[in-house]
């Protein structure tokens, strides 16, 4: 009887012993340490500096203005909207897209597979900047620019791929679709490869065509991958940076100014560092909202 | 190897063969389109060092030559530093990650220590900010408390252990069987040695899908390097190579040149490493 209380007790609550929180401590120690100065001080000074109007020695407490500030800037709104466009546009097609080639890749031998795989993977491999200083050149606005020559095989006249206002959002569009699907069509393929072959057998017996088998089979196996990529692609689509800041500057007439690229040249090309981090703090806000947004949507049946 | 999905026409071998040859063909098709950048990029890396508006270029250069390279290296004094510290910056990064993630994961997962979950929770927790929260008040710490701009540490520290890399290890150290770690508890060894004698040698390959992950993001990374350094001596080679394309827009094969430098490292590892590097894509997603 007491030992079973005793025993009890022990399972109830985690016991820790005295090595163990040293060694342990000693083990994230560094860690820690790191994450404190270099993760953890910053989140909370960005919030105290939201604030704030920074000043080197002693900044000034302005209660909510940066933030009034923010919200009722017309520049701040046209970013938001130029990066939800171009969320909304690349991110699914981009997994409408990995999701097709996995289902190609998948039928042949592991072989031919992991050389495919290297194959879409390889151009994911090179930095933004380096990928931004070709697109530049593919996008040149003579006649000699490669996406000129592809209009010219069909009759069209050529365009200012970057500095037309029509155009500029939908060059970065199309880099971002024909640039890397490599990390995606990996993550598909191992998705499909965990999906058991009994369910195959089974909709076979039920006289099921290949389209339907991908319909009522592939498609809902695959949820829990697809959520995943949406997640973090929309995440990651929200922090873009490098290509318009590289191919456009953010022009022409701002058409595509994102908001990483706005928060960026509020803090370092004009100093207003404690606007910038009142920007960053909505931006974080508008990202947790559409992650939960798209687990409530998506995430209901999904068991973890 | 055809799964399931695939199961029709396995009876009819010439129906099969066409289907797997069209489907085959779309698939390099599609390659091709995305891979043509770098080839572009590799071909006129070896074009002539002059503005192309005075000549018509073509899809691939007339006259191949060194020239361009020459003109990038030329550019600035310190064109070859560029990838000695990006080199030094990476290194130093992934043996930080790799020894300090490293062992933070162990911790996580296998140590029963005061305030262990709590802590991994706000780690995980952080990992949902974006990174333009964290650079205003990181920059005006390193540049203007700290006085560290154009030095190593700035460059290296803040990446040095990073909460994804934690998460990762985290993960794999929790399949390791307690069991294993607590025999050698009772054989009298202390956590270093556990951690030493028994776990690293069972995690060679996270650690060098943890190791070649962290070095290709820290090679191709530029917003931070970008904001401190100042000096050209303290460049890393993307910081390097958008100063390059700034400066001199109008020269196709120069800046080919310049973007073939900064990627051919990258390459040669990833021929070398192919494994590592696509096991790495799935390490991190599968557990989701």
């Amino acid at each position: 009887m007491k030992k079973q209380e005793i025993q009890k007790k022990n399972l109830s609550k985690p016991r820790y012993h005295m090595a163990d929180n040293i060694s342990g401590w000693g083990f994230i120690g560094v860690a820690v340490a790191v994450f404190v100065i270099f993760t953890l001080y910053p989140v909370i000074s960005a919030v105290i500096t939201s604030f704030q109007e920074y000043k080197p020695f002693g900044s000034e407490f302005v209660g909510f203005e940066n933030y009034i500030t923010a919200l009722g800037n017309d520049l701040f709104w046209k970013s938001i909207k130029n990066t939800l466009v171009y969320t909304v546009v690349v991110i699914p097609l981009s997994l409408i897209l990995s999701f097709s080639i996995a289902i190609m890749i998948v039928p042949f031998t592991k072989s031919v597979q992991s050389v495919f795989k290297g194959i879409y993977y390889l151009p994911g491999i090179a930095s933004g900047v380096a990928i931004s200083v070709v697109w530049l050149w593919l996008y040149d606005a003579s006649p000699n620019g490669i996406f000129n020559r592809v209009l010219a095989l069909f009759g069209a006249t050529s365009q200012n791929w970057l500095s037309s206002s029509k155009t500029a959002m939908l060059s970065l569009i199309i880099m971002a679709l024909l640039s890397s699907h490599g990390a995606n069509i990996i993550i598909y393929i191992a998705a499909l490869h965990g999906i058991d072959n009994t369910y195959y057998e089974a909709a076979e017996m039920d006289g099921a065509k290949f389209f339907q088998k991908i319909r009522y089979i592939v498609l809902p196996m695959c949820r829990p991958t697809t959520l995943f990529l949406l997640v973090t692609g929309v995440i990651g689509s929200f922090q873009v940076f490098m290509n318009a800041y590289m191919m456009t500057g953010g022009g022409p007439d701002n058409n595509t100014t994102m908001i990483g690229l706005l928060i960026f040249n509020n803090a370092f090309t004009y100093g207003k560092y404690g606007l910038a981090c009142a920007q960053a703090i909505l931006l974080a806000i508008v990202i947790a909202a559409l992650t939960t947004l798209q687990f409530k949507l998506m995430g209901e049946d999904i068991e973890y | 190897m055809a799964t399931g999905l695939y199961s029709q026409h396995l009876h009819n071998r010439s129906i099969f063969y066409i289907r797997n040859s069209l489907i085959a063909v779309f698939l390099i098709a599609f390659a091709a389109v995305s891979l043509f950048p770098i080839v572009y990029m590799f071909a006129w890396s070896f074009g002539p060092a002059i503005e192309s508006a005075s000549t018509s270029y073509n899809i691939f250069p007339g006259r191949w030559s060194f020239d361009s390279y020459k003109a990038f290296i030329s550019f600035s004094n310190y064109s070859l530093k560029w990838i000695w510290n990006s080199i030094i910056v990476a290194t130093f990064t992934v043996l930080g990650n790799v020894i300090f993630a490293g062992m933070a994961g162990y911790a996580f997962s296998k140590i029963k220590f005061r305030g262990r979950s709590f802590l991994f929770f706000v780690i995980l927790l952080s990992m949902m900010i974006p990174y333009q929260v964290t650079q205003v008040p990181l920059y005006i710490l390193i540049v203007k408390n700290f006085h560290m701009t154009n030095t190593y540490p700035a460059l290296i520290l803040p990446g040095m252990c990073t909460a994804y890399n934690i998460f990762m290890a985290k993960q794999f150290f929790q399949g390791i069987p307690t069991a294993l770690i607590e025999s050698a508890k009772i054989e009298g060894c202390s956590q270093l040695m556990i951690f030493n004698k028994i776990i690293l040698p069972l995690s060679k390959t996270i650690l060098s899908v943890m190791a070649i992950n962290t070095f290709l993001n820290s090679w191709n990374t530029f917003f931070w390097p970008f904001l401190v350094t100042s000096k050209e001596e303290m460049y890393t080679i993307q910081v390097g190579l958008k100063t390059f394309k700034f400066a001199n827009g109008s020269l196709l094969s120069p800046m080919m040149a310049g973007a073939c430098i900064s990627v051919i490292p990258m390459f040669v590892l990833f021929f070398s490493l192919q494994k590592y590097f696509l096991e790495g894509v799935t390490v991190g997603a599968v557990k989701g």
